[in-house]
């Protein structure tokens, strides 16, 4: 028992020496302590000849520097709770993104997000929004979304639901650059790239019951870290990571999850094209082959977003420009029936509907409708010329069936990928991250260890009911419109119509597409 | 979680006498068992491993102080303590309520010692003790805070699991767990700016000399927290009904419903031993969010803040 007593103490004098601050000085400490208690990593018994590479430990790594992965980074940074974390981001690209100085004759890139207020306020409460005005976003404020049979359309204007725009539409590069200027300003974070990582280990589970001994707690406690290898040879141990890297995240796969989802069957081609005349509404028509998506883009600049059948899209790509913008036109304005126009609309608002509904009730219905309902359909500008490569890319819908575990998190397009023919994959990243980083505030906050599964639990349970019903939603309009069967394309139509008429309905899908619910 | 206070019986309700608490007040508790042999059978079988007597240990406890433990409380968690930590286990309504304590505890504190609580360290420089610290529920995270934290518990194995537990992690590795009392913690003349008993009073021998011990434990102007259960009609439903009988959360036999402190009656304690009680909070669990809220229905379990104005 004295013995026990002893090495109890001289563990604490040891803790006392080495540990405790949670500065980044505490990192040396502990590895000095490590060496100097004779404890070695299991990795590194055989080859003591060398001197093994010394550990680094982080509160957050964050695998991924791409849009979602930098915002869940400039998001910890902001806040005063969570800014003494230690906190480190694998970049795998070689070049710190950096701002063009913003040129309206410039040819805008055709990598492109259409951003909801929710994502703006993010940004403008990260700190990262002020670079994002500088490269001068393009404002919309109206949406037209109509049907290639010209049974239906529905046009959804920012002031429905009391908001002075819908969103902007912004080059990723802007985007990326803005968030990777705020980490940088800040400097909490680190920054590693171009690195990439060769392996994440993560313990089994954070039960405590096998261990008998401190000694044995103190491997285990190193043990229950996870342990990220990166390609350099360089090895990180942090409480957790943070999956930010794409569709094919790695750490997804090096976690288990598994993931559920299909192909679409579907490509999508993005270009910059220059229209007939400047505007500001988000376009979207759907055809058989898939929607047609065109943004404006400031000036006369205008963006892409084509769905289509993988040949198809092959064609696109390959065809010369001239061709292109005739194909384009054609998918816009031409193909199929005729325009479509809100004929119930002026129905009601003239007499008839009155007398069809009694006036009572004409009224009230009639009451319900938002200044936006009896609005026309509108014809968009022609495609004029295509001014940027096409790029290609293949569509799919894919979901993680879990987003945490013991020391991980997925984020963004790691958690979940959706049809992009709303614009909502980056927003519901965006989403993520800031829901991550307010779990991880009150992990903090509360004195957790903010690795542990019930800690991130609760960033899982709100962003899975958010992102799945997004998806259902997206994934059930995309199978809506891959089908010619007439019976489908009235009610379709008719759900169109519906949807314009019903100003409460509408102004919730709005919001909720507006990410502002 | 259990540090028994006395080992005079339970002396006559003393700050009774401008009130009177009728039938149901603070009964003396049942004769000491001093053996392992006295144990309920079916606690004496697991007791071969549990050391309930607080043995060897870097403050041993003599008998000249008054600190003696209550042998079958102290066996009936010394059976459990190995799943402190496992939060979907037996402990898991405590690891839920335990949020809410540490809010609250969190929030006072940074308004009593002028605090920033929106860092993430606000605790930093405070020296706290947690008495009844259990597997370490409330000190590992008071020390991811910044706090300087001590905690004591009476069981030896409570102690071993959570000074096991908080080596895990260099945030919580400097905690300081003794075998002790608040008694004798008090003969050593120690001295604290936070002073914390949650889930205790109801469990000693003597309410009065543990609020006496918390109080002398506190420096002058620090602050103690203790958090109880109320003696009512719903807590006899609540915690001894359902969390013990019907929901399972708790082993039957946790709880002695006699030995619940109603708040007049802490409040009473509490002012009787120089702590002015500054705020009370009733902690509140809804079954259909299960989540716990604070609440001013301090009718089940409730926490209340004291602040030492003696020397």
């Amino acid at each position: 028992m004295m013995k026990r007593v002893v090495m109890q103490s001289l563990v604490r004098t040891q803790r006392r020496l080495f540990f405790y601050n949670s500065s980044s000085s505490f990192t040396q400490r502990l590895q000095f302590f490590q060496s100097a208690a004779g404890f070695c990593n299991q990795s590194e018994i055989g080859n003591q000849a060398l001197p093994p590479r010394p550990e680094e430990d982080y509160d957050v790594v964050i695998v991924g520097g791409g849009m979602v992965g930098a915002a869940v980074g400039c998001g910890l940074a902001s806040s005063a709770m969570t800014r003494g974390l230690r906190v480190a981001m694998i970049d795998s690209s070689p070049k710190q993104p950096t701002f063009r100085k913003h040129d309206p004759n410039a040819i805008p890139d055709q990598r492109v997000s259409a951003i909801t207020p929710a994502t703006v306020r993010f940004f403008q409460d990260v700190g990262a929004w002020e670079g994002v005005l500088s490269a001068r976003p393009t404002p919309f404020d109206s949406m037209q979304v109509w049907d290639y049979g010209g049974l239906g359309f529905t046009r959804y204007k920012a002031e429905d639901v009391g908001e002075p725009l819908l969103g902007y539409v912004v080059e990723n590069s802007v985007l990326l650059a803005a968030l990777h200027s705020c980490l940088q300003s800040v400097g909490s974070i680190e920054t590693m790239n171009p690195a990439q990582v060769k392996s994440v280990m993560f313990p089994s589970s954070s039960n405590l019951s096998p261990i008998q001994t401190k000694e044995a707690a103190e491997s285990n406690g190193k043990q229950d870290w996870a342990q990220i290898e990166l390609a350099d040879g360089r090895r990180l141990r942090t409480r957790l990571v943070v999956g930010a890297d794409g569709g094919k995240s790695a750490v997804r796969s090096m976690a288990g999850f598994q993931t559920r989802g299909w192909q679409y069957k579907q490509t999508a081609v993005i270009c910059t094209v220059k229209v007939e005349w400047e505007h500001t509404t988000a376009w979207q028509r759907f055809l058989p082959t898939g929607p047609f998506a065109l943004l404006p883009m400031g000036g006369t600049f205008s963006n892409i977003v084509w769905s289509t059948s993988p040949e198809i899209a092959q064609e696109l790509k390959s065809m010369p420009s001239v061709d292109f913008v005739v194909d384009a036109n054609r998918a816009l304005l031409e193909d199929y029936g005729s325009q479509p126009y809100s004929g119930l609309a002026e129905l009601l608002s003239s007499g008839l509907g009155k007398q069809l509904f009694g006036s009572e009730l004409g009224t009230q219905l009639l009451g319900a409708f938002t200044p936006s309902s009896a609005e026309q359909f509108q014809v968009p500008p022609r495609v004029i010329d295509c001014v940027t490569e096409r790029l290609s890319f293949p569509l799919s819908l894919l979901h993680a069936t879990k987003y945490v575990n013991h020391r991980v998190a997925l984020v963004g397009d790691a958690a979940h990928t959706v049809h992009p023919l709303a614009g909502q994959g980056v927003n519901l990243g965006f989403g993520d991250a800031l829901a991550l980083v307010n779990t991880l505030h009150r992990g903090v906050e509360g004195g957790f260890d903010i690795g542990e599964e019930r800690v991130l639990k609760e960033y899982e349970n709100e962003r899975k009911k958010t992102n799945m019903t997004m998806m259902a939603l997206l994934d059930g309009f995309q199978k809506l419109y891959a089908t010619d069967f007439g019976p489908l394309n009235i009610a379709r139509a008719a759900g169109f119509n519906t949807v314009n008429l019903l100003g409460p309905l509408k102004k919730q899908i709005i919001t909720y597409a507006m990410g502002v619910h | 979680m259990l540090v028994r206070v006395d080992d005079e019986r339970f002396r006559s309700v003393q700050w009774s006498s401008g009130k009177s608490f009728g039938a149901i007040s603070l009964e003396p508790s049942p004769p000491p068992l001093h053996h392992h042999h006295e144990q309920p059978p079916a606690l004496a079988e697991r007791s071969e491993q549990v050391p309930v007597e607080p043995a060897s240990t870097s403050t041993p406890i003599e008998g000249s102080h008054r600190s003696s433990v209550d042998v079958a409380e102290t066996a009936k968690f010394a059976a459990i303590a190995a799943t402190w930590w496992d939060y979907q286990g037996p402990f898991k309504p405590l690891h839920i309520m335990n949020q809410i304590r540490i809010s609250f505890i969190r929030s006072a504190i940074c308004r009593h010692f002028r605090k920033d609580a929106n860092s993430a360290r606000p605790l930093e420089g405070l020296q706290i003790v947690d008495v009844g610290c259990g597997g370490g529920l409330l000190c590992e995270p008071l020390a991811r805070m910044g706090g300087l934290i001590t905690g004591i518990d009476a069981v030896e194995k409570n102690l071993g699991v959570a000074s096991l537990h908080a080596a895990r992690d260099p945030a919580t590795a400097l905690i300081k767990y003794l075998c002790t009392t608040a008694e004798q913690m008090v003969h050593e003349q120690e001295k604290f700016d936070v002073v914390i008993a949650l889930e205790v009073i109801e469990h000693v021998a003597d309410p009065m000399e543990f609020c006496k011990s918390l109080a002398a434990l506190t420096k002058k102007n620090g602050i103690v927290f203790i958090s109880t259960l109320n003696r009512s009609i719903q807590s006899f439903g609540l915690a001894i009904v359902a969390a013990e009988y019907v929901l399972g959360w708790l082993p039957q036999g946790t709880h002695n419903w006699s030995k619940f402190v109603t708040p007049e009656e802490l409040a009473l304690l509490m002012g009787k031993a120089s702590l002015s009680v500054e705020e009370m909070a009733g902690m509140v669990y809804n079954p259909f969010s299960q989540k716990w809220s604070l609440s001013e229905d301090t009718s089940v379990n409730y926490i209340a803040l004291g602040v030492n104005r003696d020397t």
